[in-house]
């Protein structure tokens, strides 16, 4: 469904992105790993084309990215860091997106976030005096609000108490067992393991490896996500 | 491209600066005409002060409008939006408050006092100017992505437009003061958008007999309806050329 195909990305001198080729399919749940700075997020940017690459390309369902932006109604993005103008109230932003995205597909909206998290009763308060935490479940309710075919989770439960990550968790495996793309990052990698079918490994740009879980288990012999990528980082 | 252009207005006019801009051109121009008994005479010390004052707040409101939305224009980026549509939705958005904000402030005080040619017309070169130095200001924002540095290079680029071009000029005019340069003058206003509006009004006025022998060639040029054709389209070319090298730019722009 997303190839990329040869993706470089240069920051200064710095490459985010080094000849990155990958393909995600439908229905897979897919960890990208690595440590800080290794181009997670750049990656995903490429995809929602926040980022421009300067060499290779990105297809999605088959067609270049690069002069197309209706493939973005098919997305739905939790960014890391969730930033919305300041002096919107939720009510206001969720508001506006549904606005905005309504008229690129007639669909029927996915309120499930917008419940579970509680977030009716804060509809009125503005995004500035928002904590972190309650920001990240708008972030997510809006990322799942469309019900897109690809699911972007950038660190999806850093900053989440531990009740509303089991929520969101519970949400993902739903979407996924509907046949939905997922991409996750996330540096908690216990909470990845009844999650992800697939595992993206990548270090300064470079990919290391793209494996299921159940190859990854069988080369390193380890049963747990957590153990199985501590002892590639230490065999490298 | 109409929503996105709503949200824009709407968060706009949300922002008490541009109540207050409205009424501050409002104020000064209805005190302006009623100190002077001759409305003419009003209408060009309103030239005056509009032309520092109109460049200045609209460069400088939409180069911090833009910075500010940063988090806006993140959003929107990662929504099935095109670039260009949502730029030009700023674009529009900023370009018409501002407009909007100069028809009611000195517009209609104008038309209260000086319903003539020579008002219309200032009203007329007054919008443009609005939108000319909104568009410039979106050019300054796009190609810096330092905030401070960004709205320090709209002040100085207002600073340049509004004060050293004429001494620029004037220095140019002294230096060459043997040769006939005036023909080049015409020329050399059409590379400021202020001047270019100011004697546009000033001849309309029938007051460029002050400017000497070059209002003299002035009036020959721009007092023809081909230069007034010409120095209009050279206005508009001073609106779309910065926006359009804008959207270039925020096409391939990291977000």
């Amino acid at each position: 469904m997303i190839i990329a195909n040869n993706v470089s990305k240069k920051f200064g001198s710095l490459f985010a992105l080094n000849d990155f080729s990958v393909t995600c399919n439908k229905g897979e749940c897919i960890a990208l790993i690595g440590p800080n700075g290794s181009g997670k997020t750049t990656f995903i940017k490429t995809i929602l084309g926040m980022v421009v690459c300067d060499s290779g390309f990105i297809t999605f369902n088959g067609s270049n990215i690069k002069n197309d932006w209706q493939y973005r109604s098919r997305i739905g993005y939790m960014p890391q860091i969730g930033r919305y103008p300041e002096n919107m109230t939720i009510g206001q932003v969720l508001d506006m997106m549904k606005d905005i995205r309504k008229s690129a597909q007639q669909q029927i909206l996915d309120e499930d976030l917008i419940n579970l998290f509680n977030l009716k009763p804060l509809m009125n308060k503005r995004m500035r005096t928002l904590s972190g935490g309650t920001r990240q479940k708008v972030s997510a309710a809006l990322a799942f609000l469309f019900n897109p075919e690809v699911l972007i989770l950038d660190e999806p439960t850093a900053g989440l108490d531990p009740v509303s990550s089991e929520i969101l968790k519970e949400k993902i495996i739903a979407e996924k067992q509907k046949g939905k793309l997922v991409l996750i990052t996330s540096h908690i990698l216990s909470e990845l393991d009844d999650l992800v079918t697939q595992v993206i490994y990548m270090q300064d740009g470079i990919l290391c490896f793209h494996k299921t879980i159940s190859q990854l288990t069988e080369d390193t012999g380890q049963a747990k996500l957590a153990k199985a990528i501590a002892h590639v980082m230490q065999k490298q | 491209m109409k929503k996105v252009i709503k949200y824009v207005i709407i968060d706009i006019l949300r922002n008490k600066i541009m109540l207050a801009y409205t009424l501050f051109l409002l104020v000064l121009s209805l005190s302006i005409f009623s100190l002077e008994d001759n409305s003419a005479k009003g209408l060009l010390g309103l030239l005056n002060i509009i032309l520092i004052i109109v460049p200045l707040v609209s460069i400088i409101f939409s180069t911090i409008y833009i910075y500010n939305s940063a988090e806006f224009i993140e959003l929107l980026v990662s929504q099935p939006l095109q670039r260009k549509t949502i730029w030009m939705s700023l674009f529009t958005g900023l370009a018409s408050s501002m407009s909007l904000a100069f028809l009611v402030g000195a517009g209609i005080p104008v038309l209260i006092y000086q319903a003539d040619i020579t008002g219309f017309m200032m009203i007329l070169i007054g919008v443009i100017l609005s939108v000319v130095f909104v568009s410039i200001a979106l050019l300054a924002a796009v190609k810096t992505r330092d905030k401070a540095k960004g709205i320090g290079v709209a002040i100085l680029l207002w600073l340049y437009f509004s004060l050293l071009f004429d001494g620029f000029v004037l220095f140019l005019l002294f230096q060459f003061s043997d040769y006939p340069v005036e023909k080049l003058m015409v020329a050399v206003s059409m590379l400021n958008p202020l001047d270019l509006g100011r004697i546009m009004i000033l001849l309309k006025m029938d007051v460029s007999a002050l400017m000497g022998y070059t209002g003299a060639v002035f009036k020959d040029f721009f007092g023809t309806q081909a230069g007034m054709g010409l120095s209009f389209f050279v206005l508009l070319l001073w609106a779309v050329v910065p926006v359009w090298l804008s959207i270039r730019r925020f096409k391939h722009k990291d977000l």
